[in-house]
């Protein structure tokens, strides 16, 4: 059957108006549900950071165990001044985005968490690029603002059994005890090294064989992220 | 009386006519393995099993309601736009179905990515809405939809379950090859994991398939 051009045109029309008003009923529905997921997520990876099994945590009380541990948070700038100290404003901070802003701009996240042992420790957010997309991770450090205590590291699309390995204990537990700051007081972030070129035991871990551009991805994001927070923790470094 | 006798002529929930549509898939006229349609996501959600469970339903959910939805509306569709009508209606449904599942399966949406999306682009779907639902009554190509929705989701599940089994290991997410094989020397294949790997195991599927029914073999 041949329909007139009016027919088709007022048939469409209606069509896209009723879609149009279905789908922004279920996003507008589903929206707080949506954006819990997001804040749950980024909860869990700063309990990881400090060494919380999270897996085990269900996930209705990944909030409450958050806040458990982590009370204090603020944001600082490039000279190392604390900018915010409203922990609900600082963890809606996007690292992603204030790297892109010019330095003496940027607010920088600080998390501190303390766990049940008693250790204190501090966290910061860490955004880089891989071989495909984007990885990103969180690492904590104890109060000496130069030893790890934990580190999590994630990834968006990274070669499965090669660099998608980045989010495996097996390589995140190697950096736990290293050391950013060398003798001299200078910061040298932490070498993701083959094995035969490993030569400063303290700072530097195993990169992951036929994950090259990953490893390095993972070692250029630690060291341009730790770069910025440089002066706030040159302030409260202790050797 | 004419319209006594329309009624009684009316085929009953499930006859057999309409479970025949809901089994075809399932065999003879598998939507993978036989059409070869919809293998781009085969490949890519498979090296698990939840999240290939979660895809083989979604895209059941989709097609089955986009064919009852493009089967009630075929008459008042205009012939010289079916196609955007039918994309709009499908679209629409995905849409629905990632956010949902935004909602409550944020970790299996996360690794389904992109693909809930690329639904919209698979070709189970457009096949059935212009081949059955634009032919059919509404309730036939609802049973069709689901059919064919779950006769991708068959495929998709036997292959992720050998993937994660021989690739990782481990049965959905949990660890069934025991500690002492491993440190016998087993290692888990890695190969599995890479989506080629899943083009071999959908072929080794065909191939069975085609031997134990020799009326899929093509004769030349």
């Amino acid at each position: 059957m041949e329909h007139s051009n009016k027919y088709i045109f007022i048939y469409s029309l209606v069509m896209v108006v009723l879609v149009a008003v279905a789908l922004t009923i279920v996003a507008v529905q589903l929206k707080p549900a949506q954006d819990d997921n997001i804040r749950i997520e980024k909860m869990q990876n700063i309990l990881s950071s400090v060494n919380v099994p999270v897996a085990e945590i269900p996930k209705k009380q990944v909030i409450d165990v958050y806040h458990k541990y982590v009370k204090t948070a603020f944001a600082v700038n490039d000279k190392g001044e604390i900018v915010e100290s409203d922990p609900e404003k600082v963890f809606k901070i996007e690292m992603a985005n204030e790297l892109k802003k010019d330095p003496a701009q940027q607010q920088l996240p600080v998390f501190v968490a303390v766990l049940d042992n008693g250790d204190s420790a501090v966290v910061v957010p860490l955004r880089g690029k891989g071989l495909w997309g984007a990885i990103w991770g969180y690492i904590s450090f104890k109060t000496d603002y130069n030893t790890v205590y934990g580190c999590m590291f994630d990834h968006k699309s990274e070669t499965p059994g090669l660099g998608a390995e980045i989010n495996q204990s097996w390589f995140q537990k190697p950096f736990l005890g290293k050391t950013i700051f060398d003798e001299g007081g200078n910061m040298v972030s932490i070498g993701i090294m083959k094995k035969g070129q490993i030569k400063k035991e303290a700072h530097d871990v195993d990169a992951i064989s036929g994950g090259t551009i990953t490893s390095k991805g993972v070692q250029k994001m630690i060291k341009d992220n730790l770069d910025s927070y440089q002066a706030y923790f040159k302030k409260h470094f202790r050797s | 009386m004419n319209e006594e006798k329309i009624k009684k002529e009316k085929d009953p929930w499930f006859s057999a006519k309409n479970l025949t549509l809901l089994r075809n898939p399932f065999n003879l006229n598998n939507p993978v393995t036989v059409q070869v349609l919809g293998i781009c996501s085969a490949l890519a959600v498979t090296v698990q099993l939840k999240p290939a469970i979660v895809m083989a339903l979604s895209v059941t959910i989709v097609t089955a309601f986009s064919n009852l939805i493009i089967s009630s509306l075929r008459d008042t569709i205009p012939s010289r736009i079916r196609i955007i009508v039918q994309l709009v209606v499908v679209a629409a449904l995905v849409i629905i179905v990632d956010q949902i599942l935004k909602a409550y399966v944020y970790d299996v949406s996360k690794k389904l990515s992109v693909f809930v999306g690329l639904i919209i682009t698979n070709c189970i779907l457009m096949g059935r809405l212009e081949a059955f639902a634009m032919a059919n009554k509404p309730w036939p190509s609802f049973i069709d939809g689901i059919g064919n929705g779950l006769g991708y989701g068959l495929i998709l599940v036997t292959v992720a379950f050998f993937r994660e089994l021989l690739g990782s290991g481990k049965f959905y997410g949990m660890k069934v090859i025991p500690e002492a094989f491993y440190k016998a020397g087993y290692v888990d294949n890695g190969l599995m994991i890479l989506p080629p790997m899943a083009l071999m195991t959908i072929g080794i599927i065909i191939w069975i398939q085609r031997w134990k029914k020799p009326e899929l073999q093509e004769k030349n």
